[in-house]
């Protein structure tokens, strides 16, 4: 069965062996997710929500900013319209990546698999759900939320709960593993095109140049990602467009 | 408190939902603008790269440390061994540096 003709019944076998791979490549990102959404619970606890609120939110959120964020007014009291405000911007990549998605999606896609696989983009499972061959096969992504949104959701009431369980030795381990998880997805590619290469190494430096000079590095993590997204990704697309027809190389 | 809670939650996750699923459900047919095109195929490297850099260096206990895993992850990268071993060697590389730093 080729690529771009998808069966959407769970019957075949490329459909399972699609779960199986998505849940293998979940663990990783699974563990760093339990790394991170336990901090995210200490955070959580201190705006006094209560481990299952704290379980809640992540289940349905899945996001690490903008939770953090909504955490963060919540313990200020903040309003609901500063809460929707905040939750919208430091989410906004999202609505990137889910356009991006849509284009890994095989035309015919039906409704369901598209509510399902775009209810749960975060960096990490759109990075390995954009970075396989051909049109993307919702198993594949379903396999890697199976075992990374409970790892989300449980480490978030487990911070909640026990607050400083974990040596800060093993937190701080841990918390790289999302980093290196985006080096995987990023770095290949650059080897063989070397306007990706020098992509990223300009947003390395835009990224780091933005966080440390004064006023921009005011705005928050979250807004900065969006303008110099939205800025390099833009001059990119017009200094180095994109030739439709090498469609088979679509990432 | 506890049901204002819950209104915050619904509110988090309603505008969380929204801005996810609206486009991937809206845009049905191949996007043949070349500029939005190319724009949506750069995209994600450059969100990953700005998101990478320098928050490695803060995550950890000791700059040098997350310093020490993003030069461990991108040669790992480069050499394509895979997402989980890429991984787990920066997580490995913050585990040692960080017994003889800290």
């Amino acid at each position: 069965m080729s690529s771009s003709q998808i069966d959407y019944s769970f019957q075949t076998k490329t459909n399972r062996t699609a779960l199986e791979q998505g849940f293998r490549d979940g663990i990783p990102i699974g563990l760093g997710y339990f790394a991170v959404s336990f901090s995210l619970g200490i955070v959580a606890r201190n705006a006094g929500l209560s481990p299952f609120q704290g379980f809640l939110a992540s289940a349905l959120c899945s996001a690490s900013a903008g939770e953090y964020a909504g955490f963060t007014l919540i313990a200020a009291l903040g309003t609901f319209m500063e809460i929707a405000v905040i939750t919208f911007i430091t989410n906004a990549r999202y609505l990137l990546m889910s356009c991006a998605l849509s284009q890994k999606a095989e035309p015919g896609m039906p409704l369901i698999h598209r509510l399902l696989t775009s209810f749960y983009i975060t960096d990490e499972l759109f990075a390995i759900s954009i970075a396989r061959p051909g049109y993307m096969n919702p198993y594949y992504t379903y396999g890697a939320i199976l075992i990374a949104s409970p790892c989300w959701a449980f480490g978030t009431a487990f911070g909640v709960i026990a607050g400083s369980l974990l040596p800060l030795r093993i937190v701080s381990a841990f918390s790289v593993a999302l980093y290196g998880m985006f080096l995987a997805v990023i770095i290949p590619p650059a080897r063989k095109n070397k306007v990706i290469a020098g992509l990223i190494l300009l947003s390395f430096a835009a990224s780091f140049c933005s966080s440390y000079l004064p006023v921009i590095s005011d705005i928050s993590s979250g807004t900065r990602t969006i303008i110099l997204t939205v800025l390099i990704s833009t001059v990119a697309a017009i200094l180095f467009p994109r030739n439709t027809s090498e469609k088979g190389e679509h990432v | 408190m506890t049901g204002r809670i819950y209104i915050y939650i619904f509110i988090m996750a309603a505008v969380s939902f929204a801005i996810r699923v609206l486009p991937m459900t809206l845009i049905r047919k191949p996007i043949t603008n070349q500029f939005v095109q190319s724009f949506l195929y750069y995209v994600p490297y450059v969100t990953l790269a700005v998101m990478t850099f320098p928050a490695i260096v803060e995550a950890t206990q000791s700059p040098i440390s997350g310093l020490l895993a993003l030069l461990v992850g991108i040669v790992a990268a480069w050499l394509n061994v895979g997402l989980f071993k890429v991984a787990v060697s920066c997580c490995t590389v913050v585990f040692l540096a960080e017994l003889f730093l800290i």
